[in-house]
C-alpha cells in the first residue's frame, strides 16, 4: 500500500532488484574490516582502563616491550598536541584535542574502557599477553555517573579546561545550553484546559552492530599512510585521522571496507591512528580489531537522558504550550546529539508557544555518538507520551490528536521558516487506514499504542561517477559506503537515467583516492544526495553520449535525442542507436565516456514516522510481549521499496530493543557490568513480529527523484508507542526506559496496590 | 589468549590419571560451552583441556523402569530433548536441557558441563535438584556420589577436587502419578541466562501431593533445594491456597542480589510466581501419569 505523490514512468525506480553486493555477503566473499592481512602484518591490542574516573600517575611499558614477540607499544606520549577547537566533520562538530583523548588517554581516564596503550605484537594472543604486563598506576577518582550527579553543584569536575556559554570561566561539566522558544509559555498554559507535566529517564543505549570496529594501518618510509577499516564514511577518517596524527589529509588514505552495521556508531575513529601510529613504530602493517566487550565499553553508545515535559492543550484537543528541559549524557566529551533532540521533540505539531532548555552534559561514560536519527528517539519518548496523555484527557482519539496539530506544508518550522511539502499527516492517516489499526485487539493485558517521529534529515557533500565501459555497460563509482542497500539504489538511479537494466550497471564504493570528497553514509542522505550525484553523472554521461552520436551522425547535438536507452536522430529516417552500438565507437569520437558530479545539495525533504504497536504484558512478571506492529513513513520516492522496508524494520526493531531490554547497567564504581550480547539485551527473532510497513510517497521538492532520507526516523517513535501500549495493557505510565520486566512490575505492582487501597477507602 | 595443551583420553582411568598428573593445572572439557567462552575472556585460566567427550561412561543414556535414570556427564542437550524415554518420564528435566542457549549450543552442551561449572543460573540443575538425583564421581581416591543439591559449593565452585571427574548423574524412577516441569524467567524469548529458574517435581495421591521437592535457580550463591516450599503443599490439595503457601516459602528460601539481570526484589517475586505456575504444570502431567 503507497499514497504516492511521485509520478513519473520509471522502469528501473519502484522495482525490487536483488542487491549487487548480495552474493559475495552470502558466500562469504565479501571482504570485511577484519578480513585483511598482508605479508608481515602485526596484530594490535588495546590496554583500557579498569576505572571510570582516575589520573593516570605513570605507565609502565618496559616489561611489556621484553615479552617475545611484541614490536612496539604507543602511548598518549606518542600522540602530537591535537588542537583545542571546534571543527565541523561531516555531520558532526569534533574537537581534535577530545578527540586525540578519546584516542589513548592523555592525563586521566574518563570511563570504564577508555583506551590508555596499544601493543603491536606477532600474534593477536601475544599483544593480549603483553597487555597485563603494562604497569599503570591511578588515582581513582569519584565516578560522575549521571546527569543529576555531573550537574549537582560541587560535582567532581571531568574535563578541567571545559567552560561553557554562561557560566564565565567556572569549571563545569556542563558544556553547553542550548535554548529555542516562541510565543508566550505563560499565557499558552493559561488558555489550556489540560496541562500534563512529566519527567522522563532514558538509559545509554548502543547501536548494536554485528561487526566490531576494526583497521589495518600501513605507513610507509614515504610519509603517506593508507588506513583500511570499516566505517560509514572514509573521509571523515582520513580527516579526523590527520588531526590526531598531525598529517596532511593528502597523505592519509582510506580504503573502506564492507560494513556490517554501523547506525552512526561508525562515523568516528577509535583504532585507525592507533593502527598507522604503530605501524610507523615497527614498518609493517598493524591490525587492530575490538572485542564484542571493547565495542560497548569504548565506542559510541547514544546518551541516557534526563526530559522533563510540561505539554497543555485545549479541550478540544489543540496543543497550546511546551515548556521543556532536557539534558543528555554526552559522554566522557561533549557533544550529546540534546540540540537535535530539542529541535525534534515537538516538531511534528505546530505549538505556537514553547521554551526548550537542553543541557549537553558531560559524565563518566563512553564518549556518545550518532545512532539513528540522534537524540531524538529519547525525545520522542517525552513527549509523545505526554501528546498520548492529552488525547486520552480529551477523549480524541491518539492518532485524531496528532492529525489534528499535525505540521503540513507552510507550517513553522522550530527555527521558524516554513516546511515545504512533508507529508506527516500522511503517516497519520496510512495508519489511521491500516488493517492493523482497523483490527480489533482483544484479550486481557493488551494494549494498542502509537506514536510519531521527526528527522530533519541531511543533505552535504557527495561526488559520482559514471563509466561507460567499453561494451555500452557501466559502472557507478561513488564515496559512501553501502549500510543500507544504497549500492542498489545508485546502479538503479543510473540505470534509470542510462535506459539500461539495473544489471548492466556495477556499483562500487571508491576509496578516498579515486573519488572526490564524499561525506559520511548519515543523516539518511546517501539516495538523497550521493543519488542526486549519481542522477547528475548519469545525465552528464547522457550529454556527452548525444554529442558523441552527433559526430557519428554528423549532426548538431541538438538534432539528437535520448529516449529508453536509444539515441535518436531528429527529423530524417537515420535507425536509432543503443549505446551498446555506440560504445566501440568511443575511440574515434573523443575517447571515453566518463560522466561526473559533485553536489552539496540543500533541498533535503525532513522525514515523518507514525508507528502502532500491539502489546501483551505479563502481569505477574512485568514481561512485555510485542504482538504487532505497523509502521508509516514518508518515503519521497522508495528507489527500492524492500531496502526502504528494511530501513523502517531496522529501526523499529532497534526501537522495540531501546524500549525493552536495552541499557547500559554500570555499578555503584562506573564499571560496565553488561559488555556482551548476553546481558546487553538486544531483540531476539522470538522477540518481535513480523513489521509491517507502509511506505508514503509524498514526493521531495528539492530532489529529482523527489527522494528523502530514509534510514533514520523509524527509531524514533517505537519507545514512546510501546509505552502507549503498555499503558492500554496495564494502566500505567512508564516514564523510564528500558521498560524492563523488573521496572514494570514493580510500577505494575505500586499501581494495582494503589488501586486496592483507594478500593479499600471507597 | 594463551596456548593450551589438549588431550582426549578414552578410558575413564586414563582421564583421571591425567588430571591427577597436571592437578590445579588440568580441567575437564565437555561441549566447552562455558569453558572455552571463561577461557577466551580470561576469567578463568587453565595449562590443559582434557576432552571427557570419547570416555562410554560418560555418553550413557539409559533408562530402567524400576533403577531410574543413568545420565552420563557428556550427553548432549539435543540428544535428550530428541529422546522419548527423556521426554516422556523427566519433562521437566527435558525443558530445561531444551533450554540452553540456542540449538547450536544444545548439539555441544551437556548437562554435567552445565553442573560442573558451577553457575548458580544453570538451567539443569534445579530440575535435577527436583529429581532427587544424585553426581557419580571417580577421582584417584575412587568413586563417590553426592547429592546434586549438594554439589556446588560457590558460584563457579563444586566439590570437585583436583583429579576428580563426573562420570553420571543417577536420576530416581518416577513413581507412579508423578511428573516433573521447569520453569525459568527470561526477558527476552531466548538466549538469555536466568533470572529465576524454577524445577519441581511432584507425586500425587488422589487430589493430594504425597511427594514433591522444589529447587531454585539464580536466587542464592548455588542452586538450592527449598524444603519448606515443599513441606507447604505435602499432603494437601493443590489449590490456590497451597500454591501461594508453597510461593512464599520458596520466595522465603531465597537470598538474591541486584545485578544487571535483575533485582533482589524481583527475584523473590518472581520465584514465588514461577513455583506457582512451575507445580501446576507438573501436577496436570502427574495427573495423566
Ligand atoms: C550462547 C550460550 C548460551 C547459553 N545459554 C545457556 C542457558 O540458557 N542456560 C544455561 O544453563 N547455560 C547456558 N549456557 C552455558 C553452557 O552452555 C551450559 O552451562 C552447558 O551446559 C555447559 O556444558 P558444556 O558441555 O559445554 O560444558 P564445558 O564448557 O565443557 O564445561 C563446563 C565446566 O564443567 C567442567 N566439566 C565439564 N565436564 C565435566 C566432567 N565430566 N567432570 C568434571 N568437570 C567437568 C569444565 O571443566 C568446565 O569448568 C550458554 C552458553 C552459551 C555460549
Amino acid at each position: 500500500m503507497a499514497a504516492s505523490t511521485t509520478t513519473g514512468d520509471f522502469k528501473v525506480i519502484g522495482t525490487r532488484p536483488i542487491r549487487p553486493d548480495g552474493v559475495d555477503k552470502v558466500t562469504g566473499r565479501a571482504k570485511f574490516g577484519a578480513d585483511y592481512a598482508f605479508p608481515g602484518m602485526l596484530h594490535g591490542k588495546v590496554l583500557r582502563s579498569p576505572h571510570a574516573h582516575a589520573i593516570i600517575k605513570s605507565i609502565k611499558i618496559d616489561k611489556a616491550l621484553k615479552l617475545p614477540g611484541v614490536k612496539a607499544i604507543v602511548t598518549s606520549k606518542d600522540l602530537p598536541q591535537a588542537e583545542n577547537k571546534l571543527e565541523q566533520s561531516g555531520e558532526l562538530t569534533v574537537n581534535p584535542r577530545h578527540l586525540s583523548m578519546n584516542i589513548l588517554a592523555h592525563d586521566k581516564v574518563l570511563y570504564d574502557g577508555h583506551a590508555i596503550a596499544a601493543v603491536a605484537a606477532t600474534s593477536p594472543h601475544i599483544a593480549e599477553e603483553a597487555l597485563r604486563l603494562i604497569e599503570v598506576e591511578y588515582e581513582v577518582l569519584p565516578p560522575v555517573m549521571t546527569v543529576d550527579a555531573a550537574m549537582r553543584p560541587g560535582a567532581p569536575i571531568l574535563l578541567k579546561d571545559l567552560r561553557n556559554n554562561e557560566e564565565g570561566d567556572k569549571p563545569t561539566n556542563v558544556a553547553q545550553h542550548f535554548q529555542f522558544k516562541r510565543g508566550d509559555v505563560a499565557a499558552g498554559f493559561k488558555a489550556a484546559d489540560y496541562v500534563i507535566e512529566r519527567e522522563f529517564n532514558t538509559a545509554m543505549v548502543h547501536q548494536g552492530y554485528i561487526e566490531p570496529h576494526n583497521a589495518v594501518g600501513i605507513y610507509n618510509s614515504d610519509g603517506q599512510a593508507t588506513i583500511y577499516c570499516s566505517t560509514q564514511g572514509a573521509f571523515d577518517v582520513r580527516s579526523l585521522s590527520a588531526h590526531v596524527l598531525g598529517m596532511p589529509v593528502g597523505k592519509i588514505k582510506v580504503v573502506p571496507a564492507e560494513i556490517g552495521g554501523g547506525f552512526g556508531g561508525k562515523t568516528t575513529i577509535y583504532l585507525e591512528p592507533l593502527s598507522v601510529l604503530l605501524s610507523k613504530k615497527t614498518g609493517a602493517p598493524v591490525k587492530l580489531v575490538m572485542s564484542r566487550s571493547e565495542v560497548l565499553r569504548a565506542s559510541g553508545p547514544t546518551p541516557g537522558s534526563k526530559i522533563k515535559v510540561k505539554m497543555g492543550a485545549t479541550s478540544d484537543g489543540k496543543l497550546v504550550a511546551a515548556e521543556i528541559w532536557m539534558a543528555y549524557e554526552a559522554g566522557a566529551f561533549p557533544g550529546s546529539p540534546v540540540a537535535a533532540g530539542a529541535l525534534c521533540i515537538i516538531a511534528p505539531y505546530t505549538v505556537e508557544n514553547f521554551q526548550i532548555d537542553a543541557y549537553d552534559v558531560v559524565v563518566n561514560r563512553p564518549k556518545t555518538n550518532a545512532y539513528r536519527a540522534p537524540g531524538t528517539t529519547q525525545a520522542a519518548f517525552a513527549s509523545e507520551t505526554v501528546i498520548d496523555e492529552l488525547a486520552e484527557k480529551c477523549g480524541i482519539d491518539p492518532i485524531d490528536f496528532r492529525i489534528n496539530n499535525g505540521v503540513k506544508e507552510g507550517s513553522p518550522q522550530i527555527m521558524g521558516p516554513p516546511f515545504k511539502r512533508i507529508g506527516f499527516i500522511q503517516t497519520c492517516e496510512a495508519i489511521k487506514n491500516s488493517p492493523h489499526y482497523k483490527s480489533k485487539l482483544t484479550g486481557k493485558f493488551r494494549g494498542r499504542g502509537v506514536a510519531s517521529g521527526f528527522w530533519f534529515n541531511a543533505g552535504m557533500q557527495s561526488s559520482a561517477m559514471v563509466n561507460i565501459h567499453t561494451d555500452g555497460t557501466a559502472s557507478v563509482v561513488t564515496g559512501s559506503p553501502d549500510i543500507g542497500g544504497s549500492r542498489a539504489s545508485m546502479a538503479m538511479i543510473a540505470a534509470e537515467v542510462l535506459g539500461m537494466p539495473m544489471t548492466d550497471v556495477r556499483p562500487i564504493t571508491a576509496d578516498t583516492d579515486s573519488i572526490g570528497h564524499t561525506d559520511v553514509t548519515a543523516g539518511s542522505r546517501v539516495t538523497f544526495a550521493t543519488g542526486m550525484a549519481v542522477y547528475e553523472a548519469a545525465k552528464d554521461a547522457v550529454r556527452q553520449l548525444i554529442e558523441r552520436a552527433a559526430k557519428v551522425w554528423e549532426k548538431k547535438p541538438d538534432e539528437v535525442e535520448f529516449r529508453d536507452g536509444m539515441l535518436h536522430a531528429k527529423g530524417n529516417g537515420v535507425p536509432p542507436m543503443s549505446i551498446k552500438q555506440l560504445a566501440p565507437r568511443f575511440p574515434r569520437t573523443g575517447g571515453p565516456i566518463t560522466g561526473r558530479a559533485s553536489v552539496n545539495p540543500r533541498g533535503v525533504g525532513p522525514g515523518f514516522a507514525t508507528t502502532v504497536v500491539d502489546v501483551e504484558v505479563d502481569p505477574d512478571t512485568g514481561k512485555v510481549q510485542v504482538l504487532r506492529c505497523t509502521i508509516a513513513q514518508d518515503a519521497g520516492k522508495a528507489i527500492h521499496p524492500s531496502y526502504v522496508e528494511g530501513q523502517m524494520q531496522g529501526g523499529t526493531a532497534q526501537g522495540i530493543g531501546w524500549a525493552l531490554n536495552e541499557e547500559y547497567f554500570y555499578d555503584d564504581k562506573g564499571t560496565l557490568r553488561n559488555s556482551s550480547f548476553l546481558d546487553y539485551r538486544i531483540p531476539t527473532c522470538l522477540d518481535l513480529p513480523m513489521i509491517e510497513t507502509i511506505i508514503v510517497e509524498e514526493a521531495n521538492p528539492g530532489h529529482p527523484l523527489g527522494v528523502r532520507g530514509v534510514g533514520e526516523v523509524s527509531i524514533v517513535p517505537p519507545v514512546a508507542a510501546v509505552a502507549n501500549a503498555i499503558y492500554r495493557a496495564v494502566g500505567v505510565r512508564m516514564t523510564q526506559t528500558p521498560m524492563s520486566p523488573p521496572r514494570l512490575l514493580k510500577a505494575i505492582l505500586k499501581h494495582r496496590g494503589a488501586a486496592q487501597h483507594s478500593a479499600a477507602a471507597d | 589468549m594463551h596456548a593450551i595443551d589438549y588431550e582426549a583420553p578414552t578410558t575413564l582411568a586414563q582421564a583421571v590419571s591425567i588430571l591427577k598428573a597436571h592437578g590445579e593445572n588440568a580441567r575437564p572439557f565437555c561441549g566447552g560451552t562455558d569453558i572455552i567462552v571463561q577461557l577466551r575472556a580470561g576469567v578463568r585460566r587453565t595449562e590443559h583441556l582434557v576432552d571427557v567427550k570419547k570416555i562410554k561412561e560418560l555418553q550413557t543414556l539409559f533408562f530402567d523402569a524400576k533403577q531410574g535414570l543413568r545420565l552420563g556427564a557428556a550427553v548432549p542437550c539435543i540428544e535428550i530433548s530428541e529422546s522419548d524415554v527423556m521426554r516422556r518420564y523427566y519433562p521437566g528435566l527435558t525443558e530445561a536441557a531444551h533450554l540452553i542457549g540456542s540449538l547450536q549450543i544444545q548439539n555441544r552442551a551437556s548437562v554435567g558441563g552445565n553442573l560442573c561449572n558451577g553457575s548458580p543460573a544453570a538451567d539443569t540443575t534445579p530440575a535435577l535438584i527436583a529429581l532427587g538425583a544424585r553426581a557419580r564421581v571417580v577421582g584417584p581416591n575412587g568413586e563417590r556420589e553426592v547429592p546434586v543439591e549438594a554439589f556446588v559449593v560457590s558460584p563457579g565452585r563444586t566439590v570437585l577436587k583436583p583429579g576428580e571427574l563426573l562420570v553420571e548423574l543417577l536420576v530416581p524412577a518416577p513413581a507412579p502419578h508423578s511428573s516433573d516441569a521447569y520453569l525459568r524467567f527470561i526477558p527476552r524469548n531466548e538466549m538469555d541466562i536466568a533470572v529465576v529458574g524454577v524445577g519441581a517435581s511432584l507425586t500425587l495421591d488422589g487430589d493430594k501431593v504425597k511427594a514433591a521437592r522444589i529447587a531454585l535457580g539464580a536466587v542464592a550463591a548455588t542452586p538450592i533445594l527449598a524444603a519448606k516450599a515443599a513441606d507447604a503443599i505435602i499432603g494437601k490439595k493443590l489449590d490456590d491456597a497451597a500454591l501461594e503457601a508453597a510461593g512464599h516459602a520458596a520466595s522465603d528460601a531465597c537470598s538474591p542480589i541486584d545485578d544487571m539481570r535483575g533485582t533482589a526484589e524481583f527475584r523473590l517475586h518472581i520465584a514465588a510466581v514461577l513455583t506457582r505456575r512451575v507445580l501446576s504444570i507438573a501436577a496436570e502431567r502427574a495427573k495423566k501419569n
